[in-house]
């Protein structure tokens, strides 16, 4: 299933990205290309293979991933907006959201 | 030869006998890090705090208190990894001007026993290279040759530690990240067990890949700062509290009857005939030490780019999403909606890397696609880590080479993306299988450009890998210097 360029529009409205015409037309011939390599994963038939969900072996890691619920004290207000290009009085200020 | 080197231990008993002062070294670094401005190496250098860890250390000499383990040791950080009120960019331009609110696990460690941290190194942007070459500060150039790339994306640590300027460096490796530039820039280089180190304050790329581990001139001091940034931390649940081994005293042992396996799939088509001929002869240094060599085989190899770039661009497109102008960095100006500021930041704050990976990753992660691409990346993904486990019943550690070539010129491969992705392919296996591997350097092609070996372990052996390591350094003596040192 080649990539066309209507599907590179739309993978980059998703991505929240918007790309320039030389952009656009670059991609689309090498995600054609990146794909097409990826294409080699079909000589292989894993209709009997878990994927794979943790990184080293099961058993291995005794951590757990539950935890209590418990309150650890975080950035706080000042801190969390002091790199925000726009901000005040500790909120962050973004363009309308609202309208075209 | 790393006894002539300044190790992180001779520096220590140095400062302790009075012998030499951290403030002196240290300055000494930054002087290093002026002089070698034109490699690019560094993005922000923190003298003052530099020097201020460096009187420290030596009024504790001073006062005839015991020094803490990695006292004096000049270490440079990656700049993907949080230091609290430093810049950090992660080579974006996305995060030119952000100042990092706390500090990463493994730097706090490291600072904790001693350690100075000289500056933040020049990166790809957000990790995503091999060839240091998409950063948006410019590319570093490899002082073995300046036409030619230290490879990537941790190519601003590695300059670092090849040029002396620091004794070592932190990278993170993702795919090679850190193997790869050691091998291509002369200097060792650690890619710990998925989860040895925690990865709390790295600038998140590949997150079921991403891992922090050491550059240095030498395996004994890899294993040094490995020691200390290992373990459980509680603010990265995928950290591991298996057992911290004796690291560095594994550097001392022997490897005798240690079984080195040696995979076929990684010496076929593609290899440079200098660099399979280095290995080779490293490999025979293994056997001349004692070690039994023996073929295995990781039959899915070949799969394993395909695999690791849906896989890591995947991953990246979700941990990439949290750049949209709004909290931190970069905010395009003029939209005038919400949605249009969103688009416009990302498109002007990324550089064309990251964007193309972002756009496979939301691909494969897309309604339609997501079980013929992720789904079906991930079962595959089983599959080499399978490879491993049979091959680890043959053998105790597996020897390859790092890459095909050794560092390739400036703008060779930037045309083209995919030959740029298959330069990893020996050393992505090892981020998809969650296992250790070390880069170190075994030689030089008839240019004079390094070449490097890689070591792979089971799962959490790392101490086994360094000590397997630390004989062949031995062994080699390997003490070639870039040329622009030899003046």
């Amino acid at each position: 299933m080649p990539i066309t360029r209507a599907d590179v529009e739309k993978i980059a409205e998703l991505a929240r990205l918007e790309l320039s015409e030389a952009e656009m037309q670059s991609f689309t011939s090498q995600l054609a290309s990146i794909l097409d390599h990826i294409e080699k994963l079909n000589e292989l038939d894993t209709a009997d293979v878990e994927p794979m969900s943790h990184s080293t072996e099961s058993g291995q890691d005794t951590c757990y991933t539950r935890r209590e619920d418990e309150v650890r004290p975080g950035l706080g207000q000042k801190q969390a907006v002091a790199n925000a290009p726009d901000a005040e009085a500790g909120y962050f200020k973004v363009p309308k959201v609202i309208g075209m | 030869m790393s006894d002539d080197k300044l190790t992180i231990k001779k520096v220590r008993e140095r400062i302790a006998r009075g012998e030499a002062k951290a403030v002196d070294l240290c300055q000494k670094s930054l002087d290093r890090i002026e002089e070698h401005a034109h490699l690019n190496a560094f993005l922000t250098v923190t003298s003052d705090r530099a020097i201020q860890k460096a009187s420290e250390i030596d009024k504790l000499a001073a006062d005839g208190k015991a020094l803490p383990k990695l006292a004096g040791a000049l270490i440079a950080v990656k700049d993907n990894m949080l230091i609290r009120g430093v810049r950090t960019t992660a080579g974006s331009r996305i995060l030119f001007n952000y100042i990092a609110p706390y500090t990463a696990t493994a730097v706090e460690r490291l600072e904790a026993e001693g350690a100075i941290i000289v500056g933040k190194t020049n990166c790809d942007e957000f990790a995503m290279g091999s060839s240091n070459e998409n950063s948006a500060y410019g590319p570093v150039k490899n002082p073995w040759d300046t036409s030619r790339v230290p490879g990537g994306s941790s190519g601003g640590s590695a300059v670092a530690v090849a040029t002396g300027i620091s004794t070592a460096a932190l990278g993170s490796d993702t795919g090679g990240s850190i193997r790869q530039p050691a091998g291509l820039s002369g200097v060792v280089g650690l890619k710990p067990t998925y989860g040895r180190v925690s990865r709390y304050g790295l600038i998140a790329f590949g997150s079921s890949l991403d891992q922090i581990g050491p550059l240095s001139q030498t395996v004994e001091d890899a294993a040094q700062v490995l020691a200390v940034m290992a373990g459980r931390d509680p603010n990265d649940a995928t950290s591991s509290n298996a057992p911290v081994d004796d690291y560095v005293g594994a550097t001392a042992g022997d490897i005798k009857g240690l079984r080195v396996g040696v995979p076929a799939e990684y010496f076929g088509e593609g290899l440079d005939s200098e660099v399979r001929s280095s290995i080779e002869s490293a490999i025979d240094k293994l056997r001349q030490l004692g070690a039994v060599v023996v073929n295995v085989s990781l039959p899915h190899t070949q799969y394993a780019v395909p695999v690791y770039y849906l896989i890591a661009t995947a991953e990246a497109s979700a941990n990439l999403a949290r750049y949209d102008g709004v909290r931190y960095g970069f905010r395009a100006e003029e939209a005038t909606t919400l949605k249009k500021m969103y688009s416009r930041t990302r498109d002007e704050g990324f550089g064309a890397e990251v964007k193309r990976r972002i756009m496979l990753g939301t691909y494969a992660l897309s309604a339609g696609y997501y079980d013929a691409y992720y789904g079906k990346a991930q079962k595959v993904r089983s599959l080499i880590r399978q490879d491993f486990r049979d091959a680890f019943a043959h053998c105790d550690v597996i020897a390859t080479p790092v890459s095909p070539t050794a560092a390739f010129r400036l703008g060779e491969k930037t045309d083209d993306p995919l030959e740029m992705y298959l330069s990893d392919i020996y050393t992505i296996t090892l981020n998809l299988a969650g296992v250790p591997g070390v880069s170190v350097p075994c030689g030089l092609t008839s240019s004079r450009m390094p070449i490097g070996i890689q070591l792979i372990a089971r799962h959490f052996e790392e101490a086994t890998l360094l000590r397997a390591a630390a004989n062949l350094e031995r062994a080699l003596g390997f003490t070639s210097t870039p040329p622009l040192l030899q003046h």
